[in-house]
């Protein structure tokens, strides 16, 4: 049974930390800006595979089609109607990446641990070919581009976003998503995913459909993939078959690994790290930045597998 | 438009050819697989650096056997080298581990290739240009060389691994790790050669392959993935099922591509393998599990 009053210290953090990330855009010069902007939406979709990776046990090497099934559900929707509204570019996005969502659990939960791991990256690869092929609807390589909606509630205000409105907004939504999947970690839905990932069998020994909840786990994940797919759609105005590539799922598996699996925070901070150093080794190795990276990557699977953040895991989840 | 008798034949020939090369490439994997309970994320770049190794070679000699051995020994010493720093340390811990460490090391070899030989395509001239005329085409002999050569390589291993006394401690430690090594095999080191073997498989077909398309950094990613579906296919650590299976999935291709282009081709083995997780997940060309 866990406490339900959560330690002050947690509260304490993080409305410390909520503050800063107020106040950053106020203080920070435009590059640097939309660099924290940028992380807030990485983070989002690390953490959103946090859910799979650290609580239940499977890692996916697919949510760049989650992600990018998002994008382009929300171009859709920024393409088709005039005013672009903002709000039916999260239904649709969200419609997007939950359809795929739906399709991909339904078949790479039937298999477990590596073969997982495997499924979701080749059904990543198939929204990738279709993307990049179906040059009529995608635009193909080139992708869509479209305006940036204005932020607004129809009858009652509209503003067009401006970095720092943008910088809020997306920094509302990463917050309540972070609220939303630290209770649903803790509620019991979230107790028999970390029961799988602790011990299959006997889950289902105890009488858990372990399928059932497995594939609500990857639902449940790409939808907020695809929430960070929206974002990011809106923060650059495009939607590209770049972003349903293979190497986007790399990354998100990096941010986990680097900044703690199994704490939802953590990912936010591997992504952060991974971009920091993505612009400190660009400095020296150009483009070939991956080099370093992928040798701290690999070392710190070895050296540290519970991440930047592992030392706080058990506080974080409390 | 109508399709002929001979362009099915065709591209039958040109399905067992690439289903050959992809074999080769699947059976390291899947021995890998088998033996460490390790999946190679980066067998790929272990793929396209023989073929670097390889052109580096021609290059240098002129003469693609003497390329085609230094690729295979210099990627298996680079995979024994890889097995004894990264993989050894996570002996015993969870296998999707491996996943993440394999991938960490195909970042990095990836874009060490593209560092190192720029992202311009490199061709490996083939080692005879001979044809022979197969109704209105002619179609080179290094093809048929090609699949040739990968069934012995395949063949000269499943001999290795049913006769060799090696070939016999790596099946025992297949079989059960503990008792192997009560026995007095040495099996970490078992793990570095099986990992070294697959590796230099993996560069083998990468230099047979290279003269039938140019070589990038990037080519790595479609093997590996192709590889993975057809390890899935033929059944995971079953090096007969992933034999029949890349020939299989190579043949539809094939086929496939007689009506929509190569690129979207590709959709079939996907099918192929959304049919398979859905009615047979322990794979297709294995016996029914009771």
């Amino acid at each position: 049974v866990i406490s339900r009053r959560a330690p002050l210290a947690f509260w304490t953090g993080f409305g410390v930390v909520l503050a800063l990330l107020i106040l950053a855009p106020l203080v920070l010069p435009e590059f640097w800006r939309r660099f924290v902007t940028e992380i807030l939406i990485w983070g989002l979709l690390a953490m959103s595979s946090d859910i799979l990776i650290g609580y239940t046990g499977m890692i996916s090497f697919g949510h760049s089609a989650f992600f990018g099934l998002g994008m382009y559900g929300a171009a859709a929707a920024l393409l088709s109607t005039r005013p672009p509204s903002l709000w039916l570019a999260f239904v649709y996005g969200l419609a997007a990446a939950a359809a795929v969502a739906a399709f991909v659990a339904y078949f790479s939960t039937r298999l477990r641990d590596i073969y997982f791991s495997i499924t979701t990256l080749i059904f990543s690869q198939i929204f990738y070919v279709i993307i990049f092929t179906w040059t009529e609807v995608t635009g193909g390589e080139n992708g869509l581009s479209f305006r940036r909606p204005a932020l607004a509630i129809p009858g009652l205000f509209s503003v067009p976003f401006d970095s720092n409105t943008l910088h809020w907004f997306v920094l509302a939504v990463v917050t309540a998503s972070y609220l939303v999947l630290r209770r649903i970690t803790h509620s019991p839905f979230g107790m028999v995913l970390q029961s799988i990932r602790e011990n299959e069998p006997r889950t289902r020994a105890v009488g858990y459909a372990v399928e059932r909840y497995k594939i609500v786990a990857v639902m449940l994940s790409g939808v907020f993939a695809g929430l960070a797919g929206v974002l990011y759609a809106l923060q650059n105005r495009f939607a590209a078959p770049d972003y349903v590539f293979f190497v986007v799922s790399g990354e998100v598996v990096i941010f986990n690994v680097m900044g703690g699996i199994g704490t939802l925070v953590g990912p936010i901070v591997g992504a952060a790290s991974f971009l920091l150093l993505r612009e400190g080794f660009s400095r020296f190795f150009t483009e070939f930045y991956l080099i370093p990276v992928g040798v701290i990557f690999t070392a710190m699977v070895i050296f540290m597998p519970q991440g930047l953040l592992g030392f706080l895991r058990r506080r974080l989840n409390e | 438009v109508p399709i002929l008798l001979d362009q099915i034949l065709i591209q039958t020939i040109n399905g067992i050819v690439t289903g050959m090369i992809l074999a080769l490439v699947a059976s390291g994997l899947t021995l890998i697989f088998g033996i460490m309970d390790v999946v190679n994320f980066a067998h790929g770049e272990l793929f396209m650096l023989g073929a670097y190794v390889g052109v580096t070679t021609m290059v240098a000699t002129g003469n693609f056997w003497i390329a085609l051995l230094v690729a295979t020994v210099v990627i298996a010493l680079l995979g024994a080298v890889i097995q004894i720093t990264t993989l050894r340390p996570l002996l015993g811990r969870d296998p999707l581990t491996t996943i993440l460490a394999t991938f960490g090391l195909s970042l990095v070899l990836q874009n060490y290739a593209l560092w190192q030989f720029g992202p311009v395509a490199r061709k490996i001239q083939e080692p005879f240009t001979g044809h022979f005329s197969l109704f209105y085409l002619d179609y080179p002999w290094y093809r048929l060389v090609i699949a040739g050569l990968s069934a012995a390589i395949i063949g000269a291993l499943w001999l290795f691994l049913k006769f060799g006394t090696y070939g016999i401690w790596i099946r025992a430690t297949t079989q059960d790790r503990v008792m192997a090594s009560a026995m007095g095999i040495p099996v970490p080191w078992v793990h570095t050669a099986v990992f070294a073997i697959g590796a230099g498989m993996a560069a083998a077909s990468g230099v047979l392959f290279g003269p039938l398309v140019g070589v990038n950094h990037a080519m790595g990613l479609d093997w590996v993935l192709k590889a993975f579906i057809v390890v899935v296919v033929g059944g995971m650590g079953n090096l007969g099922g992933s034999i029949a299976a890349a020939i299989f999935v190579s043949l539809l291709e094939a086929y496939a591509s007689l009506w929509v282009s190569p690129a979207q081709a590709v959709i079939v083995s996907f099918v192929v393998l959304i049919l398979t997780l859905l009615f047979r997940p322990t794979g297709l060309f294995v016996p029914t599990p009771k």
